[in-house]
């Protein structure tokens, strides 16, 4: 069965349709990339799936459940976590504090009002195991701010990782990064997805990247799914290979 | 960690030991008091402007209705100041919860706008509404009762007042910072700092709003019934508009990052009120305005703020 499966989703902002009859499946345990032109939609499909719009048509199943309708915060409780293409953390909290704030909410005590040495004893060893997994160990106590760009992301990575997603959606985590930050990100991606079995879905921009290391893919452009299938597949469509090098034929 | 202990132990040293300190310095308890008063109240404020992120122009209502809560239950209902306090602080926050789902919602200028709107209300409330109020003219006529403690009757005089004042500051300050401590006062800033991470984190943001909202609420009533205590008095401009900016001047001008700002801005506040108003009855407000102006351009993160950023400095 499906981790996630759309079937005829749409949305439409005012007249212009963002993204029209989308059909994807992924299985649990892939590393599965969106990727397209810029405009194509694959920043909207992120929203509809993640809850922050709901979509106009068409259905979203996530774990066996029909999502369409669960609020956003909700989504993230049954698994559904994602980061954002422009970093989104807590900027004057430390690395420490912005991870402490999704181990917290996944371990339901986001509302206590009092503090406890055993409980806080429990939090803070999660935050260091999540800290020592994404190798921000040294960085821990530092106000995110001040940190380099590529290290914001991968905050950001941490924190989504904290709340234990069944599935990671990164959108674009790679963004704005130089080459020695991207390479620490893609190491990162794919040691969860080999060494955690983590299922992950991401957008990306740059191709090499996304042929080295996904296992299916699906280019979107203008709104539509233009093909699916794993890499050699997809790099074999001839519609692809037109969407990316001009109506060469 | 211990820079903290000492600023903590610093301050309720200070508290305590105002009775031998503050006449040689020429001031009054009945003016102590009212600083811990106003500064509750605008600690209170704090919690959702300064730790959730939330601009509530609208926190007077719930100063004034712990007030009127307190006076109200004088006149009608015992003759116990402590009772008093506790109906005043659970009329502010019982209606501070009751119209958190409208306001929980809505963010920046329109949470504000809605606050205010909902401030006003009250305030209208309890200015034409004369045979239970007062009116416009305020509700007098109860005076604060002497603290029957089992073994000895306490006359709450000045000091004794003070100290009487202290005692619920300590337990409004200690709620909040317990809160601040916990992961519920975590989550309180995360709100403060990014909502929509927080959202994407599986925080349900306006739930949370709600929370501070009303926790706000409860304590501003015990700072509003404290007041009404202290005066044997309680008029509606205790519920104006301009008692709320007031709040928001205390907390900006202090620090409102700082758990101990609203304090100072409350201190700066109503000595220039006392002292000043002595010279200039008519305009003090003058002086409060140009000083809150040159601390919004010179040091926005308020006295507090720069005082931290020089130790961290040196």
């Amino acid at each position: 069965m499906s981790l996630l499966s759309l079937t005829a989703v749409s949305r439409t902002f005012g007249r212009v349709v963002a993204l029209q009859d989308v059909d994807l499946e992924m299985e649990e345990g892939r590393l599965y990339a969106v990727i397209g032109p810029n405009g194509a939609g694959k920043t909207t499909l992120f929203n509809l799936i993640s809850g922050f719009y709901p979509a106009s048509s068409g259905q979203i199943r996530f774990d066996g459940q029909q999502i369409n309708r669960v609020p956003a915060a909700n989504r993230v409780t049954l698994g559904l976590v994602r980061t954002f293409q422009i970093t989104e953390i807590f900027p004057e909290l430390s690395v420490f504090e912005n991870v402490r704030i999704g181990v917290e909410a996944e371990a339901r005590c986001s509302a206590r009002p009092w503090w406890s040495p055993a409980l806080s004893r429990q939090i803070n060893e999660r935050v260091d195991e999540l800290l020592s997994i994404t190798g921000l160990t040294a960085q821990s106590g530092r106000t995110v701010s001040e940190l380099a760009h590529g290290d914001q992301r991968v905050v950001e990575v941490t924190m989504a990782l904290s709340r234990r997603p069944k599935l990671l959606m990164l959108d674009e985590p790679t963004a704005g990064m130089g080459q020695s930050e991207t390479e620490h990100m893609v190491k990162l991606i794919r040691d969860l997805h080999v060494r955690q079995k983590q299922s992950i879905l991401f957008i990306e921009h740059d191709m090499d990247l996304v042929f080295g290391i996904a296992d299916r893919i699906t280019v979107l452009n203008y709104g539509k799914v233009l093909a699916t299938g794993t890499p050699k597949e997809v790099a074999a469509d001839h519609q692809v290979q037109a969407a990316y090098l001009g109506e060469a034929e | 960690m211990n820079r903290r202990l000492i600023v903590n132990g610093a301050v309720w040293l200070v508290l305590l030991t105002a009775a031998i300190w503050l006449p040689l310095l020429g001031g009054y308890m009945a003016l102590a008091s009212r600083v811990l008063i106003y500064a509750l109240g605008a600690m209170a404020l704090n919690l959702l402007l300064g730790f959730t992120g939330c601009m509530s122009f609208g926190q007077a209502a719930y100063f004034g209705l712990g007030g009127y809560g307190a006076g109200l239950f004088l006149t009608h209902l015992g003759s116990s100041s402590v009772l008093a306090i506790v109906a005043g602080t659970l009329l502010g926050g019982v209606v501070a919860t009751a119209f958190g789902p409208l306001i929980m919602r809505r963010r920046g200028i329109y949470f504000a706008m809605i606050t205010v709107a909902i401030s006003q209300i009250f305030y209208f409330i309890a200015e034409r509404w004369n045979d239970f109020t007062g009116g416009e003219d305020g509700l007098s006529g109860f005076s604060r009762q002497p603290l029957h403690l089992g073994f000895a009757t306490v006359p709450l005089d000045s000091v004794a007042f003070y100290y009487f004042v202290l005692f619920f500051f300590a337990v409004g300050a200690g709620v909040i910072a317990m809160l601040l401590h916990s992961p519920l006062g975590h989550t309180f800033i995360a709100i403060r700092e990014n909502r929509r991470r927080a959202q994407f984190l599986g925080i349900h943001v306006e739930r949370y709003v709600w929370a501070s909202f009303a926790i706000a609420g409860f304590i501003a009533g015990l700072a509003g019934a404290l007041n009404a205590l202290q005066n044997n008095f309680i008029s509606p401009a205790n519920l104006y508009w301009v008692e709320s900016g007031n709040f928001v001047i205390m907390a900006v001008l202090g620090g409102m990052r700082n758990f101990w700002g609203p304090l100072v801005g409350a201190i700066i506040f109503i000595g220039i009120q006392d002292y000043v108003s002595s010279y200039f009855p008519n305009n003090w407000q003058s002086f409060i305005g140009v000083l809150f102006v040159i601390a919004v351009i010179f040091f926005p993160t308020g006295i507090l703020g720069i005082l931290r950023q020089r130790v961290k400095v040196a």
